[in-house]
């Protein structure tokens, strides 16, 4: 079992942590060079999108990522993460990935002064903490698109198939269950 | 500020790594330093060069100014404030700027205290050039630190030697025994829990990035090699002949930072670099204001 976290912009080494401590095998993509080894999940980590958005494509990493996880390579998006698979963006003309079929709205709860912690339930895993940093929420989903988590009415956490993305960080809190949760799909393939 | 709301703000700062912070100076700037990859943006009224060159006193942007440059990104903005000035940081707070940085570029205007971060719930950067400055910021409510380096200059000596000073501070303390700590808070003027938690940890207790100097992809590998977590550029990129160009560069090299072919094609046809100042000709070493 190894997972491949994108490490171009980000909180990255967090998830790598997270990883480490359930004893999963992680490595970090930075180029189109790392993509020669195999993995069996991703992890597209908070940070910047727009960021991570533009290297993803300069860097030659779209195409075969895109590729993969249409093609079912489990993937959890965080925060950032989460925009990028979106297939919409309600406050912006941009879409990455386009493989989860969400509406994202970016900076939902407005700048820093806007963001907090809280504890909410997660459907399949129970009541983790969650932390919302200048973060998205998810205005609609698509047919097929499960809600996995809400926060004061808005849907924080959807799941598609084998892609997870959810608008808060679980990998600055002390709760593993997420990762778990998603090292455990990863593993039924 | 609560402590939640302390840790919020080192986390914010956590998604900033592995990034370059621009300062720019009008909203066109901060949307073609969004479009080459910032991951933040610093609003100011003048960079850090045009600071040292016009001379005299150097305060905080007009909110009006800092306003206009927030409508026009979707990324962070920070704007900064003169050292010790809790006054002009309640104002940024007050239009509700995502990260101050009481910054050593502007003149001081307290010559003893800094601001007491603790009082804002807005994040703070604050400069550093060795261990105890950036553990006296983050016990005064730093939730981000960074190396002083020399603004405005184009040259990154100053910014490796800060750099590389904390680092060797930080290794120091680690390999100390625990009885040795108390003495060493002493020596380094900052609280014994700060020492404590590096001498665990091996590392600042907040995320740490290079500034002052940097001018080419290449200064910001180096000091991405040299331990900072992401880079802030002032002057480097529009004092250059090919901002956008060299933005975007200084993003990518950040990415990769230790992978030097990239790193070679990346440093190519960049045209004019800023002119950088010399240690030796600075009349004024910003670096020097606020210990």
């Amino acid at each position: 079992m190894k997972i491949a976290v994108l490490a171009v912009q980000g909180a990255f080494v967090e998830h790598e942590r997270m990883l480490g401590q359930l004893g999963i095998e992680s490595f970090e993509i930075r180029q189109k060079n790392d993509l020669r080894q195999d993995f069996d999940g991703l992890i597209l980590p908070g940070g910047e999108s727009t960021v991570m958005g533009k290297l993803v494509r300069e860097l030659g990493l779209f195409e075969p990522l895109k590729e993969k996880i249409a093609g079912g390579l489990p993937v959890l998006g965080t925060c950032a993460g989460l925009i990028l698979l979106a297939e919409k963006l309600s406050n912006d003309a941009n879409v990455y990935f386009g493989t989860l079929p969400v509406t994202v709205k970016r900076n939902a709860y407005g700048r820093q002064l806007g963001s907090f912690y809280t504890n909410a339930e997660v459907r399949g895993i129970g009541e983790i903490p969650m932390a919302f940093i200048r973060a998205p929420y998810i205005e609609s989903v698509g047919s097929g698109a499960e809600v996995i988590a809400e926060v004061d009415g808005n849907i924080v956490g959807v799941r598609y198939g084998r892609q997870i993305g959810v608008s808060f960080h679980p990998e600055v809190t002390d709760s593993l269950r997420l990762h778990r949760y998603f090292v455990e799909l990863a593993a039924a393939g | 500020m609560d402590n939640e709301r302390y840790e919020l703000n080192k986390e914010l700062a956590q998604m900033l790594k592995g990034g370059v912070i621009m300062d720019v100076t009008t909203p066109e700037q901060a949307r073609v330093a969004q479009e080459a990859g910032a991951c933040a943006v610093m609003a100011l009224e003048r960079i850090p060069a045009d600071i040292r060159a016009a001379g005299g006193v150097s305060r905080m942007s007009d909110p009006g100014m800092i306003k206009g440059i927030q409508e026009a990104v979707s990324i962070p903005v920070m704007a900064k404030c003169r050292i010790g000035h809790f006054a002009e940081a309640q104002i940024l707070e007050a239009i509700e700027i995502d990260y101050i940085d009481e910054s050593e570029v502007l003149s001081p205007a307290d010559d003893v205290y800094h601001i007491d971060k603790t009082k804002f719930k807005v994040p703070f950067v604050c400069g550093a050039k060795d261990l105890g400055e950036a553990l006296r910021r983050i016990s005064e409510g730093a939730s981000m630190i960074r190396t002083k380096g020399e603004p405005g200059t184009g040259d990154i000596v100053q910014a490796v030697r800060h750099m590389r000073k904390m680092n060797q501070e930080i290794a120091r303390l680690t390999s100390m025994r625990e009885d040795e700590l108390y003495d060493a808070a002493k020596q380094l003027q900052v609280p014994y829990d700060l020492v404590k938690y590096v001498h665990e940890k091996g590392r600042l207790p907040v995320v740490n990035f290079a500034a002052g100097g940097v001018a080419t992809p290449a200064d910001a590998a180096l000091m991405m090699q040299l331990g900072a977590e992401g880079v802030f550029v002032g002057s480097g990129i529009f004092r250059s002949g090919d901002p956008k160009k060299r933005a975007a560069a200084i993003v990518k090299a950040v990415t990769n930072y230790k992978d030097a072919k990239i790193l070679a094609e990346l440093s190519e046809n960049l045209g004019e670099a800023m002119v950088g100042i010399n240690e030796q000709e600075i009349q004024l070493l910003m670096a020097e204001r606020g210990k």
